[in-house]
């Protein structure tokens, strides 16, 4: 089969036919290329679940860690080669669920990479559990009876928070899909997008459902008014909007202070320290001649 | 000459450390060695503590629990420490409490020589120099260089209430005081075990350090916080797990990355321990010991999560466990921790303890010259097609770093293939990956240093303990001798995987351990065999002392 693009691989997929992850796959490969990357400057990581395998399936650097763990390991990527172009690709369960901790402080520290949530309102791999985002009432395989909690709306809180940039996708539009993963790796600083993604095994909905639903935000829609991106996310609507929710002027991104004193430079090619300043550094702790 | 022990003991906030750091510094440029050890309730404010100081002409790197010289700095303290007050030693304080040698009403005489009370910890430092027969002159340059960027008046106040204290002592000390520290040639470096291990990280090559703050281990990412020209990129993660997960994919990511905690911390970490053992990225870990279960006594000393370290992790991978005997050595088991967590792509755990981590020891040289940092990265020139976890009989798969080159790098918590992808291929390939893994203990082990034997030829009993412990166990071989015992040591710092060794013939074994349940005695005796005569545990959150060791060997032995 003759490759598409540099990011094509041959690994086999463990997702299920017809799978709207494929999709999201596709938009990542063609957005990479859009942005003319080569695959040795982008690493994907992520955590476990269905979506969390998406790595494996494009050609690049990739780190497949824990559950819920994808963003630290990421934090530990950017902070020691911030010239890498670095992508979580998580699901609903891995990013808001196991490690929701550390989506939280993501946001405060404003690390310059994207993140890719698979949202599918389930857990898949690990056969139809509810997940954070599951609406309540909703019947999951543990929740036969319905969820008895309510879902996290996790878009707002990156909104409140300030996240630089909040997207909704739809894993059945991947042009859109793609367009979005064009400009979120182009922000400059934390760029997060929630992709609606059906599961056609486990889900409760057909895929239709969802298609019906999804309407892009009209073209006069101000990405800069957080006030209005947060009623956006919260407002209960027929209607699932998607598209670019918030995008703001850039704050300061993780590390900026240490990268001030010390250049861009990925850290192991730095000079390696002098003993002679560790020496000196001992002084200090020696009596007085 | 005889050891002094000074004990100064006041609330939490009082300013003992103040007073302790001030003093300990005069002392050592006086020309002596000295060990500050300290012990505190967890609590910023309140509670008695105390900070004690033992001077010597030589490093004696163990605490003495008997005061020559208690200062109090309140009358709840001089009720608590009292006991410890030697039969010809002195208690100085501020409170009228009955039985004191030297009363100094200090925040009096801060107010009424110098207008504020402020002054009453200099006035303090100044009466404890008094009393040990110390120069002033040797006082007044450590306030001149402590107070150096303050206003000239906070400067010159300090000098004058340190000059009253020690007039002041002086004169109650007449003939209370034997003691007499005149200037002498000796130059020592005094420094605490995380304020090496620190040092020890910036020195291998470390670049990136995430750590969650939790005693007894804070100190090492605050000093490479600090100290920003070392370069260190220094993150306080929002978690144990975030701390471990960021090292390991800085690590991954291709510099040498650390983490620091304490063993409540550490049990967070573990998953991710059996993560950088399947995904084969070195990182080092310090696991500070202090008292447990659970948060225990946060602030107190312990050898209790030997076993826990050794066997924390899900699966079967190999792991380096090292534990640290002192600041010198835990420098360099630093450097060696780095070294060899990149030269078998493992996870290194650096066992320290709040004794080691919080006292001062004193060293007449501190060389940093020793195992050299050392890097085991792949040339990726060299190599056409690169699989990370390409299969070698020794186990170590060439190692290169995503953006370095064309190269392409991945990892996966997932049993793998050579390029790291998944998978469910159990014969072909879940099965040599395994192995590939395993293979690398057998040189591993040949790495691991053997226990260090001390004056074994002439023992028939013999002291085996690890770790911080060493100090005291070679200290309690001299007791012992005073005692007609002839003993020698067995000190391991090397923990696992254990060394190729054997135990000495037709003696017999003691373990010395900070912990209730003997895990190094269960260690070895599993390993090697060994069978103990006796057991000496202490677990009360203090360290182990030559005093304590020989005590309850006698009581035992009989
Ligand atoms: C520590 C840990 N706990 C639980 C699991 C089991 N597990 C694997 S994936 C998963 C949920 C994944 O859900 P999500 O992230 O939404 O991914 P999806 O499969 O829906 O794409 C769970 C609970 C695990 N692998 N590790
Ligand atoms: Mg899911």
């Amino acid at each position: 089969m003759p490759k598409e693009n540099e990011f094509e691989n041959d690994v086999a997929s463990q997702w299920c036919p017809g799978c709207p992850n494929f999709n999201i796959l596709d938009a990542i490969k063609s957005a990479l290329v859009e942005l003319k990357k080569s695959p040795d400057q982008v690493c994907l990581i992520s955590g476990i679940g269905q979506a969390a395998k998406l790595p494996h399936y494009l050609q690049c650097n990739f780190f497949n860690g824990l559950h819920g763990r994808a963003l630290p390991a990421a934090i530990g990527i950017h902070a020691t080669n911030p010239q890498l172009t670095t992508m979580v690709v998580t699901g609903d369960g891995d990013c808001y669920g196991e490690g929701g901790n550390h989506f939280l402080h993501a946001l405060r520290r404003n690390p310059d990479i994207t993140v890719v949530v698979h949202n599918n309102e389930i857990y898949a791999l690990t056969k139809g559990q509810a997940s954070p985002t599951t609406p309540a009432g909703e019947k999951r395989s543990i929740q036969a009876k319905g969820v008895q909690i309510a879902p996290l709306n996790m878009p707002a809180i990156a909104i409140i928070h300030g996240c630089g940039f909040v997207a909704r996708g739809f894993a059945g539009e991947p042009k859109h899909l793609k367009d979005l993963l064009v400009a979120a790796v182009r922000h400059r600083g934390l760029s997060y997008i929630d992709v609606i993604q059906p599961c056609i095994t486990w889900g409760t909905r057909p895929f239709s459902w969802y298609k019906d639903r999804v309407q892009q935000l009209d073209d006069d829609y101000d990405t800069a008014d957080q006030s209005r991106a947060l009623e956006k996310v919260m407002e209960s609507s027929e209607k699932i909007p998607i598209g670019v929710l918030y995008q703001a002027s850039e704050r300061k991104v993780f590390g900026h202070r240490f990268r001030e004193i010390v250049d861009q430079r990925p850290l192991p090619e730095l000079d390696p320290i002098d003993a002679e300043e560790i020496k000196s550094l001992l002084q200090g702790f020696r009596s007085a001649p | 000459m005889h050891d002094v022990n000074v004990v100064i003991a006041g609330a939490a906030g009082e300013g003992i450390q103040t007073i302790g750091a001030i003093v300990s510094k005069t002392v050592l440029d006086q020309g002596y060695a000295v060990f500050t050890w300290q012990e505190y309730e967890s609590r910023i404010r309140g509670g008695q503590n105390s900070y004690s100081i033992r001077i010597s002409d030589q490093p004696h790197n163990t605490p003495l629990i008997e005061a020559d010289i208690l200062l109090a700095l309140n009358a709840e303290a001089v009720e608590k420490y009292r006991p410890l007050i030697k039969e010809n030693g002195i208690l100085i304080s501020g409170e009228s409490s009955e039985g004191s040698s030297i009363r100094i009403p200090f925040s009096k005489v801060a107010k009424d020589e110098l207008g504020k009370k402020i002054y009453a910890n200099t006035v303090a430092v100044g009466a404890l120099i008094g009393a040990l027969g110390i120069d002033l002159k040797t006082l007044q340059k450590e306030i001149k260089n402590r107070f150096a960027d303050k206003a000239d008046e906070i400067l010159e106040k300090n000098r004058l209430a340190a000059e009253k204290g020690y007039e002041m002592a002086d004169e109650g000390c007449r003939d209370l005081c034997p003691w007499n520290l005149p200037k002498r040639d000796g130059r020592f470096y005094h420094i605490s075990g995380n304020e090496a291990i620190a040092l020890g990280a910036a020195y291998a090559g470390c670049r990136f350090i995430a750590a969650y703050p939790m005693t007894p281990s804070t100190e090492i990412i605050t000093y490479l916080a600090e100290n920003e020209n070392l370069g260190v990129f220094a993150e306080q993660a929002e978690d144990e797990i975030a701390a471990i997960g960021m090292a390991i994919g800085a690590s991954y990511a291709g510099t040498r990355a650390m983490t620091a905690t304490a063993g409540g911390g550490f049990a967070l970490m573990v998953e991710h321990v059996s993560l950088a053992g399947m995904i084969e990225v070195p990182v080092v870990i310090v696991v500070g010991q202090r008292p447990g279960p659970a948060t225990g006594l946060p602030t107190r000393t312990s050898q209790g999560d030997l076993l826990f370290v050794i066997h924390a992790g899900h699966g079967e991978f190999h792991k380096l466990v090292l534990a640290a005997s002192d600041p010198l050595d835990a420098f360099h088991k630093t450097v060696r921790a780095f070294n060899l967590a990149d030269k078998y792509q493992i996870p290194v755990m650096l066992l320290t303890d709040q004794f080691l981590t919080d006292s001062g020891f004193s060293f007449e040289e501190f060389d940093i010259d020793g195992e050299k940092p050392a890097t085991f990265l792949a040339d990726p020139d060299a190599i056409e097609d690169y699989k990370r976890y390409q299969l070698d009989d020794s186990g170590i798969s060439p190692r290169l770093y995503p953006g370095q080159s064309k190269h392409l790098v991945g990892v996966d918590s997932d049993e793998h293939d050579e390029r790291g992808h998944i998978t469910e291929d159990l014969v072909n390939v879940a099965l040599p990956m395994a192995q590939k893994r395993l293979a690398k203990n057998k040189k591993l082990k040949k790495d691991v240093m053997p226990p260090q034997e001390i004056a074994l030829d002439e023992a028939d009993t013999v002291l085996v303990g690890w770790g911080s412990a060493r100090a005291a166990l070679l200290e309690a071989l001299d007791l012992l001798k005073a005692d007609g015992i002839n003993a020698g040591v067995i000190h391991f710092s090397e923990m696992w995987p254990l060394p190729d060794y054997s135990f000495p013939a037709n003696k017999k074994f003691w373990t010395i351990e900070s912990n209730a349940t003997g895990q190094l005695a269960r260690l070895l005796r599993s390993e090697y065999n060994v069978i103990f005569e006796g057991r000496i545990h202490r677990y009360d959150g203090l360290p182990l002392t030559a005093d304590f060791i020989r005590t309850n060997f006698n009581a035992k032995r009989k």
